[in-house]
């Protein structure tokens, strides 16, 4: 493999604007598994079902597909919602997270893909707008709009949701659930509608990244597999719940898995994930920011 | 029952059916037959550390395809018996297991869950990107008509092998149930802390309950490349598997032996009929819905839906 600077450039540039996506997807998860110690492996069924939608509306009526995504918004809100009650009905209230409650999100996920292969068929899907195809240049540098503009979305979505938590009652409502159920029930709210107004939120976020993953690239159901192993590892590695870590940790596996695939090959890039969640376990478990 | 007349008993069950499947005398039975017996030991293997100790394996897939290539990479170079591969297939996934349960089972148990989880797609990546067993494009494994020992009919030959293996897998999950070790682990998935501090090693008890759950995972998926003689990654990391490896106890309940056996039976024949008749995706979906249904209405499986809710157990 000859080496080219120009290339290892691109590389690096291509990686951070994924990374910025990666950060898009992980957030769901960050609050949901982060913040509630809910462990919703299900949570890249609901990315693809997100891309899914943003495709019907983009092939059906010529759509954006980020703006449909905006659109189907509180439907996937409401979604979340429903799915908190079922889950604290029956598992955390029985105290039964660990066995049955995996299973139920386990079976959730599986059910998304089949019920998605049975409608859309195993093709790849893709979406057409005027951001997919040309590239500013600058320089040697490429920079396609297509991982550009999911990008910006993308931190705009985090920087969004951070101001919320930070900034208004119900935000540090859900950061005091994540720090002390009890004490919040002392104060007189809620914990249980405080969790599922978050899982609510946390749901929502996966129709934002579920369309800005069909922009970057064409998406079929059983990609929902491959995503797990990145947002788990980025998730652990940013030190659960933090955003600012989970940026950096999902901007670091970007570049490396930028690297991989320019230099060894894309087939490769799907074990760069787990060979991080792996390394972060093994040596860091509480993540590069955890307290 | 004591341990020897259990033992007794399932070789009887097992030559029971044995005499039943020939007696029909349609080899469709073997075929068919061989995936249920394939789910019984999964599913097993699943619940000696999903049940018995409440870690959540999602890597079925990967475990099983381990033991199924490792006979690929065997039959490539010099051919062995099928028993030996059983042997040498549980010993890969054993290993595994035990590397994963090293790393991860110090932590929070969601996290060895998640693991197992990524490890399907990473071990997939690793044997697509590897020529020498096919990569993606898969491996063809010529089997003769029939075996040179017995000169039986090769599928009946698979059939008794996994019967066997069945056997085996369910008298060793009953003796660990009966046994101090089955009471450590029961005291694990109850309460870690409380186990810990009594004096349960806690740490090596886990670490034996993945490695052997790893190994017969692995020992049903070595004779797999025979059975389907063309094995590709895309089935052999099938989803399926890790979904019925965790649906089939959790349906038939997950506190004892019997559980599994009862959900793999039922599960795995409901979709060879359903196969057939309906579609198989159609089919995947109906073991996801029922799965999730089961946990939600009959925490307990059939088993404590049988010996009903005020009497039962809490799990």
């Amino acid at each position: 493999m000859d080496f080219s600077f120009d290339l290892f450039g691109n590389a690096i540039l291509s990686g951070l604007l994924l990374g910025g996506f990666y950060a898009a997807v992980t957030i769901g998860v960050a609050i949901s598994f982060g913040m509630l110690d809910i462990v919703n492996i299900a949570h890249p069924a609901f990315i693809i079902l997100g891309s899914y939608i943003a495709y019907t509306a983009n092939s059906l009526l010529g759509m954006d597909p980020i703006l449909a995504s905006l659109i189907a918004l509180p439907a996937f809100y409401l979604l979340g919602m429903g799915i908190y009650q079922i889950y604290h009905v029956s598992f955390e209230r029985r105290g039964d997270e660990a066995l049955r409650g995996l299973a139920f999100f386990f079976g959730l996920l599986f059910i998304t893909e089949v019920a998605l292969v049975l409608t859309f068929g195993v093709d790849y899907r893709l979406v057409e707008a005027r951001y997919i195809g040309p590239s500013i240049h600058i320089g040697p540098i490429d920079l396609p709009l297509r991982l550009l503009v999911p990008f910006i979305v993308s931190l705009g979505l985090i920087g969004l949701l951070q101001v919320f938590l930070s900034r208004t009652f119900l935000g540090r409502a859900i950061l005091a659930v994540a720090q002390d159920q009890e004490a919040l029930r002392l104060m007189g709210a809620d914990p249980i509608r405080i969790k599922r107004i978050a899982f609510g939120i946390s749901i929502a976020t996966a129709s934002v990244a579920g369309a800005i993953l069909i922009v970057i690239q064409p998406v079929e159901p059983s990609i929902a597999r491959d995503y797990i192993g990145r947002i788990f590892a980025i998730c652990v590695m940013g030190g659960l719940g933090s955003f600012p870590g989970m940026v950096v940790a999902a901007l670091a596996l970007g570049i490396v898995e930028s690297l991989t695939s320019t230099f060894y090959g894309p087939s490769w890039t799907p074990a760069v994930g787990f060979g991080f969640l792996l390394l972060t376990l093994a040596v860091r478990p509480a993540g590069i920011f955890g307290r | 029952m004591r341990a020897l007349p259990f033992l007794l008993v399932s070789i009887l069950v097992a030559a029971a059916t044995f005499g039943a499947a020939t007696l029909v005398g349609n080899s469709y039975v073997f075929f068919a037959g061989y995936v249920v017996l394939q789910y019984i030991v999964l599913a097993t293997a699943w619940n000696i550390l999903g049940g018995y100790t409440g870690y959540v394996n999602f890597g079925t897939a990967a475990f099983l395809a381990l033991g199924a290539y490792s006979s690929v990479v065997i039959h490539k170079t010099m051919p062995m018996p099928i028993p030996v591969l059983i042997v040498i297939g549980g010993l890969v996934s054993g290993i595994v297991g035990l590397g994963m349960g090293y790393l991860t089972l110090r932590l929070r148990g969601s996290f060895f869950s998640i693991a197992t989880l990524a490890l399907s797609v990473v071990v997939q990546t690793l044997i697509i990107n590897w020529d020498f067993v096919g990569g993606s494009r898969g491996a063809y494994i010529v089997r003769p008509r029939t075996t040179e020992y017995f000169a039986m009919n090769y599928i009946e030959y698979l059939f008794l092998v996994m019967l066997v293996l069945s056997v085996i897998a369910v008298f060793t999950a009953r003796c660990i149930e009966r046994s101090r070790l089955g009471y450590g682990f029961a005291a694990i998935r109850d309460d870690e802390a409380a186990a810990e501090a009594s004096g349960v090693p806690t740490l090596k008890l886990k670490l034996l309950a993945t490695t052997l759950s790893g190994a017969f995972m692995g020992m049903a998926g070595a004779p797999l490349p025979y059975y389907v003689t063309y094995l590709d990654p895309a089935s052999g990391f099938s989803l399926a598997y890790a979904v019925n490896a965790i649906a089939m106890p959790l349906i038939g309940g997950t506190a004892s032996w019997l559980g599994p056996v009862i959900g793999a039976v039922l599960l795995g024949t409901l979709q060879q009929v359903a196969t057939v008749t309906i579609s198989s995706a159609l089919n995947l979906l109906i073991v996801g819905v029922i799965l999730v249904a089961f946990v939600i209405i009959a925490p307990n499986g059939l088993i404590g839906l049988v010996r009903g809710k005020g009497r039962g157990m809490k799990r």
